[in-house]
C-alpha cells in the first residue's frame, strides 16, 4: 500500500516536473478552441489580403487572377509620382491631417481643464451629457446637415446671411478654400466633448490634498488650474499628441468622400479617395494594381511614422504602443 | 464652516468661475444649436422651411415631413436592414472578441506572444482597400449580407481593452481554482467569465453597434442591390446625392412646394435616423465613458 502509494507520489513529481511545452500546449487545448475563430478571422480577412499587396507590383489582369498577373516591378509606383494627382493628394492630405492637429488637439484638454472647476455636479453632468451627443452622429447625417443648414439659399446660413447682408451670402460648401475648415471645424463640434473624457479621467486622479494645501497658500482657483490640473494631465497630453501625429498621412475616406462636390475636389482629393475612386469606385474599368500601390505606398508611410512616434514615445515618457 | 468657506471665495475666484461657466454655457449652445433647428425645422411647415423663416423654434407646426419619411419604402427597407445589419453584427462582434479576448488573457498559454502580435500587427498595416474587396469578390460575399457582417469582425482596439478588463478585474486565481474543482475551461467561460463581464460586454456591444449602425462605407463598397442597403445608403441617396422621387412626393402639382418639401424631408429623415441613437445614449453613457477610460489604461 504505501509502495502505490509512494510511487503514485513519485509519478506525479514526474509529470510535475515535466510541465514541457507540449504538456503545456496540451493542458491549455480548449484555450486554442477559443482563439480557433478569432485567428482564422484574422488570417483570412487581415492577413490574406496581404498577399494582394504583389498587385502593387503587377499589371493586374482579369484572366490571370493576382498571381498569375505579370510584374512590372516600380511601374505603379513611378506612375503615380509623376501623375499630377501626387502634386496634390499628398499636400491635401497632410494639410487636413495638420489643421485638424493644431486646431483639434488643445480644445478638448482646454475644455476639460474648465469643465473640472466647476463645482455643481448636476451642471458638470449636463454639459458633459450634450457635449458628448454629437460624437454618436453617422458621418451621412453630419455632412447631411452641413448641405443643409450652410446652404446659402434654405438653410440658416443663408437666413441669417439674408438678414445680415440682404443678399443671399456665398455658397462656402462649393467654395473649394472653405472646404478644409469646413472639414475640420465640423470635426471638433463633434468631437471635442468626447476627447476630453480621456483627460478628464486623468483629472479625478489629481490629489485633493494638493489642491486644499495650495488653497491654503492662497492660490486662486485659476493658479491651481495652471499648476496643479495641467502638469497632472499633460504625460497623457503628451502621449495623445505623439500618437496622433503618427496618423498624420492618413485621413480617412469616410467623411471627405462624402463632403466632396466637382468644385472644392481640388482641395479636397485625399490619399484614402484617391484609392477608392482608382481602385474600386471608378466609373470605367477600375484599376487594381494602381489603387494597390498607392494604398500601399501610404501605408508603408503610416507604418514608419507610427514606428517613429513610438520610439520618440518611449523616449520621452516611457510609454508605447508596444 | 460651509459658510466661511463660502465667504473665503476671492473676488479673483469669483471671475474665474464666472468666466469658465460662461465659456461653458457658450459651447453647450454651439453643440446644441444645430441639433435643435434641425429638430425644429422638421417639425415645421415646408413653406417656412423653403422660405428660411425657422430659427430656433418649429414655425408653422406640422408633421408633413415625417409623413413624407415614412412614405418612402426605401426608408423602412433601410431601417429594417440596419437593424438587422446592427443585431448580428453585434451578436458575431461581442462573440468572436470576447472568445480573442479570454484566450490572449491567459498568462502562460504558449504562443501568446506570437498570436497577440498577430492582432496588433493589423492596427498597424494591413492590405489595404483593394485586395480587401478582391478577397471579398473571390469568396462571393459581395453583394449579399455576410459582406456587411464579417468584415471588422473584430477591432483589435475592443479586443485589447476587453483582455485588458479581464486581466484587471477578474483574478487569474479564480481561473485556477475552477479548473482544480474540475472545471473545463468551456464552463469557466460561460459561466464564470461572461457572468462576471457584463459591465465588458455592454461597452463593447455599445461600440459595435454604434459602429454597425451609423457607417455607410462597407456598404456603397460592397453592397449593390437596394433591397440589401442598410439606413445609412439611403440617408446618403437623398440626403448628399439629393435623388429624392418626386412621385413620392405630396401633391406633385404644387411647384413651389416641391423645394421647401424636400428639404423638410431631409431635415425629418435626420431625426428619424438619429432617433435612437439619441434616445438610448443618456442611458447607457457611462458604459461609453467606461470604455474610453479601460482603453485609456496601456494594453
Amino acid at each position: 500500500m504505501k509502495q502505490v502509494a509512494a510511487s503514485a507520489s513519485g509519478a506525479r513529481s514526474v509529470v510535475k516536473s515535466k510541465t514541457t511545452l507540449g504538456h503545456r500546449i496540451l493542458r491549455n487545448w480548449q484555450i486554442y478552441i477559443f482563439l480557433l475563430l478569432p485567428l482564422a478571422y484574422l488570417l483570412i480577412f487581415a492577413y490574406y489580403p496581404m498577399t494582394g499587396l504583389q498587385l502593387a507590383f503587377k499589371k493586374f489582369d482579369m484572366k490571370l487572377g493576382i498571381w498569375g498577373s505579370p510584374w512590372v516591378g516600380f511601374d505603379q509606383f513611378t506612375k503615380f509620382f509623376s501623375s499630377p494627382y501626387f502634386k496634390t493628394i499628398i499636400p491635401n492630405t497632410l494639410k487636413i491631417s495638420i489643421y485638424s492637429l493644431i486646431a483639434g488637439f488643445p480644445l478638448p484638454i482646454i475644455f476639460a481643464l474648465l469643465l473640472n472647476t466647476v463645482r455643481s455636479t448636476r451642471f458638470r453632468k449636463t454639459v458633459q451629457t450634450i457635449t458628448y451627443l454629437p460624437h454618436f452622429i453617422s458621418v451621412v447625417v453630419l455632412v447631411g446637415m452641413l448641405n443643409q443648414l450652410l446652404n446659402p439659399v434654405v438653410g440658416v446660413y443663408g437666413s441669417i446671411g439674408m438678414k445680415l447682408l440682404g443678399t443671399y451670402p456665398v455658397d462656402i460648401l462649393g467654395k473649394a478654400d472653405a472646404f478644409i475648415h469646413i472639414y475640420v471645424w465640423s470635426g471638433i463640434w463633434q468631437n471635442f466633448g468626447w476627447g476630453s473624457i480621456i483627460y478628464m479621467a486623468a483629472l479625478t486622479s489629481v490629489s485633493s490634498e494638493l489642491h486644499e494645501a495650495a488653497e491654503i497658500d492662497g492660490a486662486s482657483r485659476f493658479q491651481r488650474l495652471l499648476y496643479i490640473d495641467f502638469p497632472s494631465i499633460l504625460p497623457t497630453a503628451t502621449i495623445m499628441l505623439i500618437m496622433n501625429s503618427g496618423q498624420i498621412m492618413s485621413v480617412g475616406y469616410e467623411k471627405v468622400y462624402l463632403m466632396q462636390n466637382t468644385l472644392n475636389l481640388s482641395q479636397s482629393e485625399v490619399i484614402s479617395t484617391y484609392v477608392y475612386k482608382i481602385g474600386i469606385g471608378s466609373s470605367s474599368i477600375p484599376d487594381y494594381s494602381y489603387g494597390t500601390a498607392i494604398g500601399l505606398f501610404n501605408s508603408v508611410i503610416n507604418l514608419v511614422l507610427l514606428v517613429l512616434v513610438n520610439q520618440v514615445s518611449r523616449r520621452l515618457s516611457e510609454t508605447s504602443l508596444w | 464652516m460651509k459658510k466661511s468657506k463660502a465667504v473665503k471665495i476671492s473676488t479673483a475666484d469669483r471671475t474665474f468661475y464666472i468666466t469658465a461657466d460662461v465659456i461653458l454655457w457658450l459651447l453647450v449652445l454651439l453643440v446644441s444649436y444645430p441639433l435643435i433647428y434641425i429638430l425644429s425645422a422638421s417639425f415645421s411647415d415646408p413653406s417656412n422651411v423653403a422660405a428660411g423663416k425657422v430659427y430656433l423654434w418649429p414655425v408653422g407646426f406640422s408633421l408633413r415631413g415625417y409623413e413624407e419619411v415614412f412614405r418612402h419604402d426605401q426608408v423602412w427597407v433601410g431601417y429594417r436592414n440596419t437593424i438587422f445589419y446592427t443585431v448580428f453584427g453585434t451578436f458575431i462582434n461581442v462573440s468572436m472578441t470576447m472568445m480573442a479576448a479570454f484566450g490572449l488573457s491567459k498568462r502562460n498559454l504558449p504562443g501568446k506572444n506570437l498570436f497577440t502580435f498577430l492582432f496588433t500587427f493589423t492596427m498597424m498595416f494591413g492590405g489595404g482597400l483593394v485586395p480587401f474587396y478582391l478577397l471579398l469578390r473571390d469568396l462571393k460575399m459581395l453583394n449579399t449580407v455576410w459582406a456587411m457582417l464579417i468584415p471588422g469582425a473584430i477591432s483589435v482596439y475592443n479586443m485589447i481593452v476587453a483582455r485588458t478588463f479581464i486581466q484587471s478585474n477578474i483574478p487569474a486565481e479564480l481561473s485556477e481554482a475552477a479548473s482544480i474543482d474540475g472545471c473545463s475551461d468551456f464552463r469557466y467561460f460561460f459561466e464564470i467569465l461572461l457572468p462576471l463581464s457584463k459591465a465588458i460586454l455592454a461597452v463593447l456591444a455599445l461600440f459595435y453597434a454604434v459602429g454597425h449602425w451609423n457607417s455607410y462605407f462597407n456598404a456603397m463598397i460592397y453592397l449593390r442591390d437596394p433591397s440589401l442597403f442598410p439606413l445609412q445608403i439611403v440617408l446618403r441617396e437623398i440626403l448628399i446625392l439629393n435623388q429624392i422621387d418626386p412621385s413620392m412626393m405630396l401633391d406633385p402639382s404644387q411647384q413651389e412646394r416641391l423645394e421647401g418639401m424636400a428639404d423638410l424631408l431631409k431635415y425629418s429623415l435626420i431625426v428619424v435616423a438619429t432617433v435612437p441613437i439619441m434616445c438610448v445614449y443618456p442611458f447607457v453613457q457611462k458604459y461609453f465613458i467606461k470604455g474610453v477610460m479601460i482603453g485609456s489604461l496601456k494594453g
